[in-house]
């Protein structure tokens, strides 16, 4: 059991090699390799355009790839069986870029949603569990009885958290979390995500461009170009990088706000 | 180190502490849950009470709540239930779960009578509103069509024409081979029918009836209300959902003139072409039928066809369509606009543009019967 352990802090938690994606003619991603470690806060950042999204989506299995292999908690997802799947998809969360919340199901329902699917607890404990998670992200509890059309945009992605984290996964996507919240939410939020990493060992995946989230709440940061990393490390390493494109981003005039 | 989790008990002198123990994470929800409960039936005893969480191997959300969820119930009156032991890791998520609030009552409907009532009461004058609604749109498209009258340039000719296309072109093949169909079944019964009274020739005279003055257009127009008045429904509705028709009114458009005048025009034009082809459709299945299943060979056919019908009869169905065609692209575009932000409800609002637009053209078609009827045509 203990070896065990040990492997777990030694393997990534994601294991990305040569992978490519392509959309008709265009190459989005290029033989791309990615590592994300146990219980790290991944900053990715990059050009709007460059492929964020669609290596989330790969990863996530939304997206089909032309060539490379993926692991995700271990497990290559190309040649899992569906019951080895399932128990990878049951350990992740994921937060889409515009909350992808069910529009026809309550937020408590649809924070409950995985929870019915894979748990078997009492609705008392669901119905608790949702108001902790709620809680957690900062809404109020009169926000459960309401349905995602009367939310504004800002409680959309909270509720996309807390669904996101309904089943207390240990790797959560968070695909541009803080981008429609205002500061100071964007600043609990990142909060948030350090509070929960710390306590629960999550691992976080973040596309972000909120230069605030990458200085507070990032370990370490990955930054996409061309179809591939073309830079990862600390925050330090990233100012220190004369690479054109990530001159501009952390010297830009935004940056240095940030900074001072 | 990691296991199923326990609770234990333990008495440490006038104290009693409860040691949790093993895996307090979501997957043991259930186990975790039952052991709560039995443990929660010592609240009220005399005893202070700890519960010790200092061998909690793993703790998350679930474990965290259903930790703090006892404390709560231990603590009564003068007794307080602490919680000891807890590791720098997860006193924060402790914390977390200790500002959440007791759960809100969750109000459930039940049915009552005055419920039921109230409901029909709600629907009747729902229809009300509906009529109200349709007679609004109708307004709301003439005026849009007196404004492109007055400001021709302000007419959407490309948006008309890729409506034509989508539901007058690309509707023919369809519609072409449905009717002739219903012209062979309907030639077929009528021949096998008729025989019986050695009558075979009136089945010219039935087709030709029948298919120019009713079922042609009536069933084309259901036809387009199924795929054409859906589709504009749900292009609406979906367009109502992400904001767009609101973003069209923010730049100063009129989404009657820019979205509804084109699809209602398409429509209105669309209808009449494709009554006609399905008429003809339909004559030439019924035509076919009749020559190689009942023998009426097609030179008689055509000359019965022209004694049996007049031009009368061809007019009445040709006038039935463009307002049949009116009607179903009101319906459609009222209830693609009535949707509201759920997926749920733009379905619901498809379903009622197919329903109530059927319902409409066949209530127009008994209208126009009794029309015609009195005015002898």
């Amino acid at each position: 059991m203990a070896q065990e352990t040990q492997d777990a802090i030694q393997n990534p938690i994601i294991r990305v090699r040569d992978i490519t994606v392509q959309f008709g003619s265009t190459r989005v991603l290029d033989g791309l390799n990615l590592d994300v470690k146990r219980g790290e806060i991944l900053g990715f950042v990059g050009p709007s355009g460059a492929g964020k999204s669609v290596l989330t989506r790969t990863i996530i299995g939304l997206v089909p790839k032309v060539a490379g292999s993926i692991e995700v908690f271990g497990v290559d997802l190309d040649s899992s069986s569906t019951s080895q799947r399932r128990n990878v998809e049951r350990r992740w969360g994921v937060l889409f870029q515009q909350g992808a919340l069910f529009s026809s199901l309550t937020v408590r329902q649809n924070i409950q949603f995985p929870m019915r699917e894979y748990l078997r607890v009492s609705q008392r404990l669901m119905d608790e569990i949702t108001m902790a998670k709620l809680a957690m992200v900062g809404l109020k509890p009169e926000v459960a009885e309401r349905f995602p059309s009367e939310l504004s945009g800002g409680m959309i992605k909270r509720v996309a958290l807390a669904r996101a984290l309904s089943l207390d996964p240990d790797l959560v996507f968070l695909d541009e979390p803080t981008s429609g919240l205002d500061p100071i939410g964007a600043g609990d939020f990142d909060e948030l995500v350090r509070t929960l990493q710390r306590t629960l060992g999550l691992t976080v995946f973040m596309v972000t461009h909120d230069l605030d989230s990458l200085y507070t709440a990032c370990d370490r940061i990955a930054v996409l170009g061309n179809g591939k990393i073309i830079a990862a490390g600390s925050i330090a390493d990233m100012q220190a990088s004369q690479h054109p494109w990530l001159r501009q981003y952390f010297h830009g005039k935004r940056a240095r706000a940030v900074m001072s | 180190m990691n296991g199923d989790p326990k609770l234990e008990r333990i008495a440490k002198g006038n104290a009693l502490a409860l040691c949790a123990t093993g895996t307090w994470t979501a997957s043991f929800a259930p186990v975790l849950e039952r052991m709560v409960a039995d443990a929660e039936k010592l609240a009220g005893g005399p005893q202070s009470i700890f519960i010790d969480v200092s061998e909690v191997a793993k703790l998350d959300t679930f474990g965290a709540w259903l930790i703090e969820r006892l404390r709560r119930s231990l603590t009564q009156g003068p007794v307080e239930a602490q919680i000891a032991g807890l590791s720098a890791n997860y006193s924060s998520l402790v914390d977390e779960v200790r500002r959440v609030r007791a759960t809100p009552v969750i109000e459930t409907s039940t049915i009552t009578i005055t419920g039921m009532l109230e409901q029909i009461g709600r629907t009747v004058v729902g229809l009300a509103g509906t009529v109200a609604g349709l007679v609004d749109m109708l307004g709301a498209v003439l005026a849009a069509v007196g404004r492109v009258l007055i400001h021709p340039r302000s007419f959407r000719l490309t948006s008309t024409v890729h409506h034509m296309e989508q539901v007058c072109w690309r509707a023919v093949p369809i519609i072409v081979l449905i009717t002739f169909l219903i012209g062979c079944i309907i030639a077929q019964q009528g021949i096998f029918h008729f025989r019986r009274f050695g009558a075979d020739i009136f089945v010219v005279d039935m087709l030709g009836v029948l298919v120019l003055r009713e079922i042609g257009v009536l069933l084309v127009a259901i036809m387009v209300a199924g795929r054409s008045g859906s589709a504009y429904t749900a292009e609406l509705g979906s367009m109502k959902m992400r904001e767009e028709i609101d973003a069209l009114r923010t730049m100063g458009f009129d989404p009657i003139e820019v979205l509804v005048l084109p699809r209602m025009l398409a429509l209105v034009l669309a209808l009449p072409i494709l009554a006609f082809l399905g008429a003809m459709a339909a004559l030439y299945g019924g035509g076919l039928v009749a020559w190689l299943y009942g023998g009426v060979d097609p030179e008689a056919f055509l000359l019965r066809l022209r004694d049996a019908i007049s031009i009368d009869h061809f007019i009445v169905g040709m006038v039935k369509a463009p307002v049949m065609a009116a009607v179903i692209g009101i319906v459609a575009c009222v209830e693609g606009l009535a949707v509201q932000g759920s997926a749920e409800s733009l379905g619901q609002h498809t379903t009622a543009s197919v329903v109530k637009g059927i319902f409409f053209v066949i209530v127009m078609d008994g209208v126009f019967a009794i029309f015609f009827a009195s005015i002898g045509m």
